[in-house]
């Protein structure tokens, strides 16, 4: 560790901090642009002037929007995300069990889909051309075609209900042991693999062929060494920036394909509450939510740029 | 004009059919589009030939028009995201300087946020209708194609018939649209294939997940709402979406292929 690498760490970490803080403007605001007035858009036409003045008084339009937005920050800072208006319940006492679910979730479909991808995307570099590499893009194409919910009802019409493999709907509870609980979230775990998977590893194949067109690997190839050597020790060492940035920028996929499989497998966690309270309209949920999808999404990718900085061995050695 | 590979035409051929269905849906679907015919979820049959939904639609008919409303929602997104995207793309490129910065950071945040998360956020608070949704998925892309076409016209903006036409002194919008935009219009083209794909994607999800077309209107991600309780009872109603999006998305991507194919051997770029 030098003091350049620590240098490009600190603003990185800078960076990321500040972002978070500009998207939780923009959240904000996204909130806001509706010309004209929130609450008798969240009661419809149909309101009376008691529950519209009501409803002011509670999202606080009577204050100004900076005001508003500041109040709501520091409550955010505080860990205080504001209370339901569907429920009038602590937003982060509703969603504290919710994210562990989430992640939980998110985590397995995370450990299962990265090996796989790095692997296929290696063996369809090794195979260019041919039949397995042929056979690996026909089925990602395939995969990336079909949205997440199609994916999963196919699977779950197949698996669950034809077969009778997994269960179709997929419950928690905290008396399951680890193995029930993946039992349990298999099918949502599978689609969540299907869809990151396909995206990572196509990814990953095209970083891999970028750098097989380098001038050291065609002296490698020269020098007469099988092909799958010459990428396991040459090509995939030069690739592992480009790979990690491909593999967090599919956590992506992963961050809304939780919120929509969360829906269809009626899973407890983030993705469910927060299409719940959008259809409710219920606000003060919907910022919370957002942020903190948004949060972990800025974090992945400050942590993708971190574990680049720290592979490219031309950072560790300054001139 | 060399002749078109099998599988772009192939691609043509079966997005030609979808859109022509989607034109026509109105004609060609057998029953009306929410007139309940039969009893809840029959099989196919001579008179329903893929079966009727949960209430007793017939399904084909569904089918049909609810592709018009998605393909007719995700072309009107994808022409808003890129005539947003695209002017404003090349004007940053174009102009430069502080103006470029601030648009260049101001998209790089508006991604910051996953597309899916930031519509959830914005439709929380907006009526629900069609051209709501336009504008906002529309909008929320344009950020993609803004990226794609500053990027492009970077690369053009400095070359040699770019500065000559400058230094004739045309204005910018002539040096825009009559020197940039021709030169950029094949990379675009074949991007304007993905991001109508992933609009169809993105206006089934949010159908889906009951914030998209309301109905009655059938769209395909509504019609899978409709009939998914049919699922746990081995009713596959709810899959054949899937099936007409999957063709669908895979057509055009066949021709995207084969336009960015077309376009970087026009450039002589190693494509080995």
């Amino acid at each position: 560790m030098n003091s350049l690498v620590l240098k490009l760490l600190v603003q990185r970490v800078a960076l990321g901090l500040l972002l978070i803080f500009l998207v939780s403007i923009m959240i904000f605001l996204g909130t806001q642009i509706l010309p004209g007035d929130v609450a008798q858009a969240i009661l419809g036409q149909t309101a009376t002037p008691e529950s519209l003045a009501n409803l002011r008084e509670e999202l606080g339009l009577n204050v100004p929007p900076l005001e508003r937005y500041l109040s709501w920050l520091g409550g955010v800072l505080q860990g205080d995300l504001g209370t339901s208006l569907t429920n009038g319940r602590d937003i982060g006492a509703s969603i504290a069990d919710r994210l562990g679910n989430t992640l939980f979730l998110a985590m397995w479909a995370a450990i299962i889909s990265v090996p796989l991808a790095i692997i296929l995307g290696l063996v369809s570099v090794l195979y260019r051309g041919r039949w397995p590499d042929k056979l690996i893009s026909a089925v990602t194409l395939s995969a990336i075609s079909v949205p997440e919910f199609m994916m999963s009802y196919i699977l779950m019409y197949y698996v669950a209900v034809q077969l009778g493999w997994a269960p179709s709907v997929a419950m928690l509870n905290d008396r399951m042991s680890l193995l029930d609980k993946l039992h349990a979230i298999s099918l949502p775990i599978a689609v969540l693999v299907m869809v990151v998977l396909a995206h990572m590893m196509r990814m990953t194949r095209a970083a891999l062929l970028n750098v097989m067109q380098s001038a050291y690997i065609e002296t490698a190839e020269l020098k007469g060494i099988r092909r799958s050597l010459v990428i396991w020790r040459h090509a995939f060492p030069n690739s592992i920036a480009p790979i990690v940035n491909v593999v967090m920028l599919n956590m992506a996929y992963l961050v809304v394909g939780v919120v929509v499989v969360e829906v269809v497998f009626v899973y407890p966690g983030m993705g469910q509450y927060l299409v719940d309270h959008v259809a409710k309209r219920d606000v003060p949920v919907v910022q919370a939510c957002g942020l903190i999808f948004a949060a972990v999404y800025i974090f992945l990718n400050m942590f993708a740029d971190i574990v680049s900085i720290l592979a490219n061995p031309r950072l560790r050695h300054p001139k | 004009m060399r002749s078109i590979p099998l599988p772009a035409l192939i691609g043509l051929f079966i997005t030609g059919l979808f859109l022509f269905t989607a034109v026509f849906a109105p004609w060609i679907a057998p029953y009306g589009v929410s007139k309940v015919v039969g009893d809840v979820w029959e099989p196919a049959s001579g008179t329903f030939w893929l079966g009727t939904d949960n209430i007793g639609r017939d399904l084909l008919s569904r089918l049909i028009c609810g592709g018009q409303t998605t393909i007719f929602v995700a072309i009107a997104a994808t022409v808003v995201s890129f005539v947003t995207g695209s002017i404003l793309g090349l004007f940053a490129a174009v102009v430069g300087g502080w103006i470029d910065q601030l648009m260049s950071r101001f998209v790089d945040l508006v991604m910051a946020i996953p597309t899916l998360i930031f519509a959830l956020v914005v439709l929380s608070v907006m009526p629900v209708t069609i051209p709501v949704l336009i504008l906002v998925m529309g909008l929320l892309d344009s950020t993609r194609v803004f990226r794609l076409s500053r990027a492009v016209a970077s690369d053009i903006a400095v070359m040699e018939y770019v500065e000559a036409a400058r230094l004739r002194g045309e204005g910018r919008g002539w040096v825009i649209f009559r020197e940039i935009l021709p030169n950029a219009l094949s990379p675009l083209v074949a991007e304007a294939g993905m991001r109508f794909i992933f609009m169809v994607l993105f206006v089934s999800t949010l159908s889906f997940l009951g914030l998209g077309v309301q109905p009655p209107a059938a769209d395909w991600g509504g019609i899978v709402k409709e009939n998914k309780d049919g699922i746990v009872y081995g009713i596959p109603a709810a899959l054949l979406p899937a099936i007409a999006i999957a063709a669908l998305s895979i057509s055009v991507n066949l021709v995207a292929d084969w336009v960015l194919d077309r376009t970087s051997s026009l450039k002589g770029g190693r494509n080995a």
